[in-house]
């Protein structure tokens, strides 16, 4: 496959593959717990930490940069249960309020950081709306990694993950620490986060894990299909938005991949043989059919 | 008028609309669907170029309020198909907007809009677009634009003051009042989107966030009362516009990143300081009961 893209391309969409993967199955959790707009402030929340990274180094270096963004996103999770467990701010103000606010400040940041010797040349900018072309083959490299890294952690830990998000008082009961799986998951969302948004861009990225996992639920009702369903959605469309991205010259990734991704949703929504439109109007149509034939059976015995 | 005050003018006007449809945003718990609607507002503007090959007001103006209805009424039939909300939220507005930056990055890419500026604004270069109007002369196109959906909201809001409040604090209340409020939530979503529309140019997709939910939140902390909060979000948000500006000037920085900090900072203030609501007081009122049981015995 893609055999006539050069081995930097070929790695490139490998690498995107496995990111939306990653980002596949995290997202499914995140559906799980009701978390989905969480991602999209975390991921906003992570642009000041990028362009810090930076600025402290003077140069693109993308570890230093992930580890900015973390620092950040997960600063920016903090405000949100602070904000929302000590005020009567409910939660999604204060997601909107850490997402602009957070966002605001990284836009600032940038400014700075454009004015920095070579900081213009450096596609800071691309952070934004994700270029999958900027990434180097050491960016590559750390993007897959990361990714392989949460892959195992949720085949490894699939037991628990699945009595953590759905019976989280059972698992207590088990001896399994909720506070360290609310630890972990934290911890693996914002790693997908901040690793794709190099791919993604810092808007865009929430799209990867809220829309795939949504795709997966109209084909099954098993929790375990679901995640794996949601994990090939995700690949698929990191990879294939890569791609289609890479047809024009400077075309942004990150658009590209949620356009695919919302294609899959929307083949999904009409056609999922769980809960589909397709599937429900058939079922209707069937039960309106026997509801007509009992109602004649009864007029004919009357 | 000076530049600066031409810009002082523009984000206090920004700043005023965003802090009444803020509030109402916050007491109907739809942050995140102003959210939404200030990113997919961008593929409204973008069908509207593409349509009528112009980037002026009123064109503007109906793409993005159809692009927000639409939004809004895909959220809702996904809500009801099963998908949960905050998901079905994330799923809309990701790809409208998706599809409004490919647009642009591909085929309009070399017009007059850019990815760029449509998320950051542009309000250095407000001052300098400007239209005639009779009586008052040469005026910012923009300041044209948010005056007029400035009037729109307080019109809208005042005259259907009661029905707001009714239809924000007790929906079911409202719906046996025989209060259309199927209506009232799409005219206030037409509502927000225009705002959106109008402040866009000026602030940006996503600093509009910050200007429509951060002061209105900050005054949720200091009062009870509807119309209290109504003027304290307004005052926080042209307080904002004021800080943002000056900061940006003193620091040479984005001045709409430096206005949704500033945002930020109100906000910041408030959470810790309300005497109401605020942090240090909960802190003082939890510590104060115990001392009077103690008086007490």
């Amino acid at each position: 496959m893609f055999s006539f893209l050069s081995y930097n391309a070929q790695s490139v969409l490998f690498s995107t593959f496995l990111l939306g993967m990653a980002a596949g199955v995290i997202g499914s959790f995140a559906y799980w717990k009701r978390q989905s707009l969480m991602s999209d402030a975390l991921s906003h929340a992570a642009l000041p930490g990028v362009v810090l990274g930076f600025t402290i180094l003077g140069e693109k270096n993308l570890f230093v940069m992930i580890i900015g963004a973390a620092i950040t996103a997960l600063l920016g999770a903090f405000l949100i249960q602070w904000i929302r467990s000590s005020s009567r701010v409910k939660e999604d103000a204060a997601m909107g309020i850490v997402l602009s606010v957070f966002f605001g400040l990284g836009i600032m940041l940038l400014t700075f950081a454009n004015r920095m010797p070579g900081g213009n040349q450096s596609g800071l900018d691309s952070f934004i709306f994700g270029q999958a072309a900027s990434m180097v083959s050491k960016d590559v490299w750390t993007m897959m990694t990361v990714a392989i890294i949460v892959l195992l952690l949720t085949v490894l830990l699939f037991k628990e993950w699945k009595i953590f998000l759905f019976d989280p008082s059972f698992a207590k009961g088990l001896g399994i620490s909720t506070a360290g799986m609310n630890v972990l998951y934290m911890a693996t969302l914002v790693l997908v986060i901040v690793v794709g948004i190099q791919a993604v861009g810092v808007i865009l990225m929430a799209a990867l894990l809220i829309i795939p996992s949504v795709s997966a639920r109209y084909w099954t009702e098993s929790f375990k299909i679901m995640v794996l369903l949601s994990a090939l959605f995700g690949g698929a469309s990191g990879m294939i938005g890569t791609f289609l991205s890479t047809i024009g010259k400077g075309w942004p990734t990150g658009p590209f991949i949620v356009v695919t991704a919302a294609s899959v949703f929307l083949i999904s929504l009409f056609l999922g043989s769980k809960k589909g439109l397709a599937v429900v109007f058939f079922q209707q149509k069937k039960q309106r059919k026997s509801m007509e034939l009992v109602k004649m059976t009864r007029e004919v015995e009357q | 008028m000076s530049y600066a005050g031409w810009i002082l003018l523009t984000a206090s006007l920004v700043g005023l609309s965003c802090g009444l449809i803020g509030v109402l945003l916050i007491l109907r718990r739809m942050a995140m669907m102003a959210d939404a609607i200030s990113h997919t507002v961008l593929l409204g503007i973008v069908c509207a170029y593409l349509i009528t090959r112009e980037l002026t007001g009123i064109h503007m103006l109906i793409g993005a309020v159809i692009a927000g209805l639409i939004t809004a009424i895909v959220i809702q039939w996904l809500h009801t198909r099963g998908v949960q909300q905050e998901a079905s939220i994330g799923i809309v507005f990701t790809t409208l907007f998706a599809i409004g930056v490919i647009l642009i990055a591909t085929k309009v890419g070399n017009a007059h809009l850019d990815v760029k500026h449509t998320l950051m604004g542009e309000i250095t270069f407000i001052p300098w677009e400007r239209v005639e109007v009779p009586l008052l002369g040469s005026i910012p196109e923009a300041v044209v634009l948010l005056t007029a959906v400035l009037v729109v909201v307080l019109f809208v809001i005042i005259a259907f003051y009661k029905e707001w409040k009714i239809t924000s604090f007790d929906p079911a209340l409202a719906a046996s009042l025989g209060i259309p409020v199927i209506l009232m939530h799409y005219l206030f979503m037409s509502l927000v989107s225009l705002t959106t529309v109008a402040a866009f140019d000026a602030v940006g997709a996503i600093m509009v966030v910050a200007m429509l939910i951060t002061p209105a939140a900050a005054a949720y902390l200091w009062t009870d009362r509807l119309s209290f909060l109504f003027l304290l979000s307004s005052i926080f948000g042209i307080l904002s516009a004021f800080i943002g500006y000056y900061m940006a000037v003193w620091l040479d920085t984005s001045i709409s990143g430096a206005m949704a900090f500033s945002t930020g900072i109100i906000f910041m203030i408030s959470f810790l300081g309300s005497p109401k609501y605020g942090v240090l007081a909960k802190f003082i009122s939890r510590r104060k009961p115990n001392q009077r049981t103690y008086k007490i015995s």
